[in-house]
């Protein structure tokens, strides 16, 4: 049968993110995937060299849009190491906290496209309707709603009181409940299912060869989760990662909506163990050493490197980001797909091209 | 399998006040705590220059023989550095965004 090629992206109705894809197909069956990406390169990784290791907290939080804050949060965890500070048990509760609400409005923002995706417009206004409840909390205490701003070498820069406590604890049970509302829809909803189920399906062997991360590892049954490297203060919190072992579209979609709730229980056990005391220590002289650091974000591992010679500017500085490591199995899985299944399929591992290219 | 798993959800929002608001209409209310615009309190400022140097973004512009200070609105990414640095406490961020920058210009104060 002859080919053709269907060039898919960078500019997509269905897909926010510029990732372009030479789709090979035959009849209507996809046979071959041929990304290219770089559309978007900003030479963040290059600004080392401009910024001061302090002022450069702001360009890793900007790396991404989305889990901003995570990007902020391993930069400075890899500046403290490398400086040996003791950041205060509170500060690191609080990123903990700030942390997990990004996981949830990630989740919630990757719901709703994916309901747009399938062509399920009011499930879409629903789950950014429970996401705007996540971003008014976040903007009530760190001042921002994507770009949280508040982590610095050192610490954070902002404190939530007793009140503000109760008062988000109380507003979380409402988000949880809207949240069993809309997951049960996309876990149970046959029209859902017909689009997911035995959808891009990734074997255990495949998804751990082909050096995925995040829910699209956990989804194939692997059980692997940055968080349980302990950093910030998960060593003190106690959860199991979310996995499925299916290894379809719905599988990555049930291990998300998982997820969320995961992170609702570790927001509510980080304040009722938050520990008394400042946010941050002073911070003088600077960063002469090299670090790694992987934390996890909501799209999965994510490795920052860092290499200081002891004066202000730091002296390299590189990001390995979440898509980037699933892209080769998002190859995979559009080999033999259907035409019409590609969007579906691109969005579960939840692509977030803009910080792949930094 | 389920059939219909958004009737409950679509028939209680419809019996619902909607969530949005008529925006241009009813202006928004500013959410506390919120970063917005940075304000500039001219009385109690000693023209020291700390926030301009402490500016991530070099936003800041401080004249200490004219005594001006100045701010590129389109740099400042509204951080709170500036803020938490001045010794006389004449900065603040206001919670609301404010104006829309129309031009390239610095404002002078
Ligand atoms: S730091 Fe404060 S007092 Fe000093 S120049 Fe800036 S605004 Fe004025
Ligand atoms: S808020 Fe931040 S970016 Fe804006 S002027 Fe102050 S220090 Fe500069």
């Amino acid at each position: 049968m002859a080919r053709t090629i269907i060039p898919f992206g960078p500019q997509h109705p269905v897909l926010p993110e510029p990732v372009h894809l030479d789709l090979v197909v035959e009849d209507e069956k996809v046979v071959e995937a041929r990304p290219s990406i770089g559309f978007i390169h900003r030479g963040l990784e290059k600004l080392v060299e401009k910024k001061d290791y302090q002022e450069f907290t702001y360009i890793a939080e900007r790396i991404c849009g989305i889990c901003s804050f995570i990007h902020g949060q391993t930069y400075c965890q890899a500046v403290e190491t490398i400086m040996n500070l003791p950041v205060p048990p509170r500060a690191h509760y609080l990123r903990t906290i700030w942390g997990e609400f990004s996981r949830l409005h990630s989740h919630l923002l990757w719901l709703g496209l994916m309901a747009d995706a399938l062509g399920f417009e009011s499930l879409f206004m629903h789950s950014w309707r429970v996401r705007e409840r996540v971003l008014k909390i976040i903007e009530a205490t760190t001042g921002g709603r994507v770009i949280f701003g508040t982590c610095k070498v050192g610490g954070v820069r902002r404190d939530i009181g007793p009140e503000a406590a109760a008062d988000i604890l109380k507003e979380l049970d409402g988000i949880e409940s809207d949240m069993r509302e809309i997951t049960r829809v996309f876990l149970k909803d046959r029209s859902v299912k017909d689009r997911m189920c035995g959808v891009g399906v990734l074997t255990k062997e495949e998804a751990y060869e082909l050096g995925c991360v995040g829910p699209t590892l956990r989804a194939s049954g692997v059980s692997q989760d940055m968080r349980q490297l302990g950093y910030a203060a998960f060593h003190e919190l106690r959860f199991e990662p979310v996995t499925r072992t299916d290894g379809d579209s719905y599988a990555r979609c049930a291990v998300r909506c998982g997820e969320l709730f995961q992170s609702v229980d570790l927001i509510r056990q980080a304040f009722a163990r938050l520990p008394g005391g400042d946010i941050a220590v002073k911070v003088t002289g600077n960063p002469n050493g090299e670090h790694i650091a992987r934390t996890e974000q909501p799209r999965g591992e994510v490795v920052y490197h860092l290499k200081a010679n002891g004066t202000k500017n730091l002296q390299r500085f590189r990001v390995r980001t979440p898509t980037f490591a699933n892209l080769p199995a998002l190859l995979k899985v559009l080999q033999g797909c259907e035409l019409a299944d590609v969007p579906v399929l691109v969005l579960t591992i939840d692509p977030c091209i803009s910080c792949t290219e930094r | 399998m389920g059939y219909f798993t958004l009737t409950r959800l679509a028939l209680k929002w419809a019996l619902s006040k909607p969530v949005t608001t008529r925006y241009p209409f009813e202006p928004r209310q500013p959410v506390p705590g919120s970063r917005g615009e940075l304000a500039f309190t001219k009385e109690s400022c000693v023209y020291c220059n700390i926030c301009a140097k402490k500016c991530p973004t070099g936003a800041l512009v401080v004249n200490r023989a004219g005594k001006r200070w100045a701010i590129d609105r389109l740099l400042c990414i509204q951080c709170g550095c500036c803020v938490e640095s001045c010794p006389k406490k004449s900065l603040s961020l206001t919670p609301s965004h404010g104006t829309i920058a129309i031009t390239k210009d610095r404002e002078w104060f």
